[in-house]
């Protein structure tokens, strides 16, 4: 404060520079700290354990992975449980794009009796902490017979509150009402006008959930622990948790098994990281 | 055109199988949420609160529940485990808690006041850990944090080489996820670095909010970036502080993923890094003790309860902007 000139802060450009470069270095090691990790997982996918814990570590990437591979499938039904993971999110994924964009458009484009306490008690369950409902959760999927089934993972969360939300977000700032009554003259149903109509025009947030709902599928570990019991049915974390335990960890075929788990996030991430992240928060300023 | 549709159907008839499928449709479309809600959320709810008041081991069949009133309760509430659960929990979400925040926000205001350019490009690789599975990230530091020429350690020991600074680092490699004292560390360390993105995001998006018209204004009157940082960011960044330090103190008080992968499902160490969540689901799942499980639950939640409750009344409303 006692530096008061009229135009800029007091400090010479010299030492602005300086505290600009100590905040980019700053940013880059975090950067390299964030990424450090995921490179070692590739760099030791590609190893065989003996190196991996030799001196030096490896820091360029080896040629094991074939035979890290070949341990991998050894130990686990790997394919098995990667084609798991990946029928359930897809499944989990085209369900909840259905019921959430089907429920966002009944809350956004109606109004009806109740819409606001129903609207309100969906929020409310967004609050209601996951581990709360395990153990009765686990008790009737067993009631229903569905331990060991992958629908008991794609099911029960279909039609997810954050998802109506998103949705009804969306669908409420870019359809117009005029739309609606212009598709019921031409004698449209209503659920044609969500088929045909509004369905087309919410693409990019249909994306977005997509995208969310998928990673959070692929990776439910607490779900599929409570609900998967044999090694066939397991899901990748599951599997990958499960040579974990071996009294001798194969720790190559173990990063390779991780690798190959991690491949489809960071492609959805490399080709949509900007919209990924808007979805996720949207909660934090619309909310 | 409103008009027109009016006039199209004659007053004298029956509502048409047009309007009555038009009053019907929303609540068709909005009833798969309630109805899986009810079958799979609300219901469980109510039988864990019923469970919680009953003895019973899922393998005896549903006839064999046997009421207890509060036994279960008192069970937990007596239970040195328990305690030294819900110690490891608060311990973790204060250690891993905090520095998420502290780490966050001042890098957050980095990105947003001096690096434009390369701004999106910052974010988005810090968020890549937040999307990446726990178990996945788990699984990397347990083979990072390995005892025996773990990468870590070989880095603690070449460290100990280099003089002068190398007498502050171990000589001997540490047994980090085996020794009681280290583990907590190791899994906040590991929370931390997955969940600094996230908030990183959450900031950025709050900073964006604030009107770029008040820094202008600052400046003119020769306010510093620290000055800045102190009377504008902080103040106006505080909606968004509460909403994320929400989340973290609801996300931390459920910790599981990461210490049931780090302690090996809890076969190595269980005491020393067992967080309460991880507890329940061993009680209920490998003892088979549903009803103090499910109590257990209950507990958990209230502790909960009563921190988010807290947070609210100190950190809540008072700071909310009324413009937003």
């Amino acid at each position: 404060m006692t530096t008061l000139s009229p135009r800029r802060s007091g400090r010479p450009p010299g030492k602005r520079a300086m505290s600009r470069g100590a905040a980019y270095l700053l940013l880059l090691f975090g950067a390299v700290l964030t990424f450090a990790p995921f490179y070692f997982m590739f760099v030791f996918a590609t190893h065989q354990r003996a190196e991996i814990f030799a001196f030096p570590p490896p820091l360029w990437f080896g040629d094991a992975f074939g035979e890290n591979l070949r341990l991998l499938l050894e130990r686990l039904p790997f394919w098995r449980n990667l084609w798991n993971s990946f029928y359930i999110s897809v499944l989990s994924t085209l369900l909840t794009l259905f019921f959430c964009s089907l429920g966002g458009f009944g809350f956004a484009m109606y109004r009806f009796r109740g819409k606001d306490t129903l609207f309100a008690l969906l929020l409310a369950t967004l609050m209601i902490p996951t581990f709360l409902n395990i153990i009765p959760f686990y008790l009737i999927l067993q009631a229903l017979g569905w331990i060991n089934e992958p629908k008991a993972l794609y099911i029960p969360g279909a039609a997810g509150a954050f998802g109506i939300f998103l949705m009804r977000q969306y669908i409420a700032s870019s359809i117009p009402h005029e739309l609606m009554e212009a598709a019921r003259i031409d004698g449209c149903s209503e659920f044609r006008i969500y088929w045909n109509i509004v369905l087309p025009l919410i693409t990019p947030a249909m994306a977005t959930l997509g995208m969310i709902t998928f990673i959070n599928s692929w990776n439910n570990f607490v779900g599929a622990l409570v609900v998967m019991r044999e090694s066939s049915t397991y899901t990748v974390p599951l599997a990958l948790r499960s040579m974990q335990s071996a009294a001798n960890t194969e720790w190559g075929a173990l990063m390779a098994g991780t690798a190959i788990s991690v491949i489809p996030l960071i492609l959805i991430f490399i080709f949509a990281s900007r919209r990924l992240i808007e979805g996720l928060t949207s909660g934090a300023l619309k909310g | 055109m409103q008009s027109l549709s009016k006039t199209a159907t004659p007053v004298r008839r029956r509502p048409s199988w047009g309007i009555v499928q038009r009053r019907l449709a929303p609540y068709l479309f909005i009833s798969p949420f309630f109805i899986l809600f009810i079958g799979f959320g609300l219901f469980p709810i109510v039988f864990s609160a019923y469970l919680s008041f009953h003895e019973w081991a899922p393998a005896s069949g549903l006839g064999n529940m046997r009421f207890v009133g509060l036994e279960n309760y008192h069970f937990n509430l007596t239970d040195p485990w328990f305690w030294k659960s819900l110690a490891n929990t608060a311990w973790l979400a204060v250690a891993s808690g905090l520095p998420q925040h502290l780490i966050a926000i001042p890098l957050a205001f980095a990105l947003h006041t001096g690096f434009r350019r390369f701004k999106n490009f910052l974010s988005a690789a810090y968020f890549l850990p937040y999307i990446t599975s726990s178990v996945a990230v788990a699984l990397i530091f347990f083979t990072l944090f390995a005892t025996n020429f773990g990468l870590v350690n070989q880095l603690l020991g070449w460290l100990h080489t280099v003089p002068v600074i190398g007498a502050l680092f171990p000589s001997e490699p540490i047994n980090w996820l085996g020794r009681a004292p280290y583990i907590k560390p190791v899994i906040a360390f590991v929370v931390v670095w997955r969940f600094v993105g996230w908030n990183l995001v959450l900031y950025l998006a709050g900073l964006q909010a604030i009107p770029r018209v008040l820094y202008e204004a600052a400046q003119v009157d020769g306010a510093s970036t620290w000055q800045q940082f102190r009377y504008i960011t902080l103040p106006l960044l505080r909606p968004i502080m509460f909403f994320a330090v929400t989340l973290t103190l609801i996300g931390s008080f459920q910790l599981f993923d990461e210490p049931y992968v780090m302690t090996n499902g809890g076969r190595t160490l269980a005491e020393a890094g067992q967080t309460t969540a991880m507890y329940m689901f061993r009680t209920a799942f490998e003892f088979s003790e549903m009803g103090t499980a499910a109590a257990m639950s209950w507990l958990l939640f209230a502790v909960i309860g009563v921190l988010t409750f807290i947070n609210n009344r100190v950190f809540g409303r008072s700071g909310l902007n009324p413009d937003t």
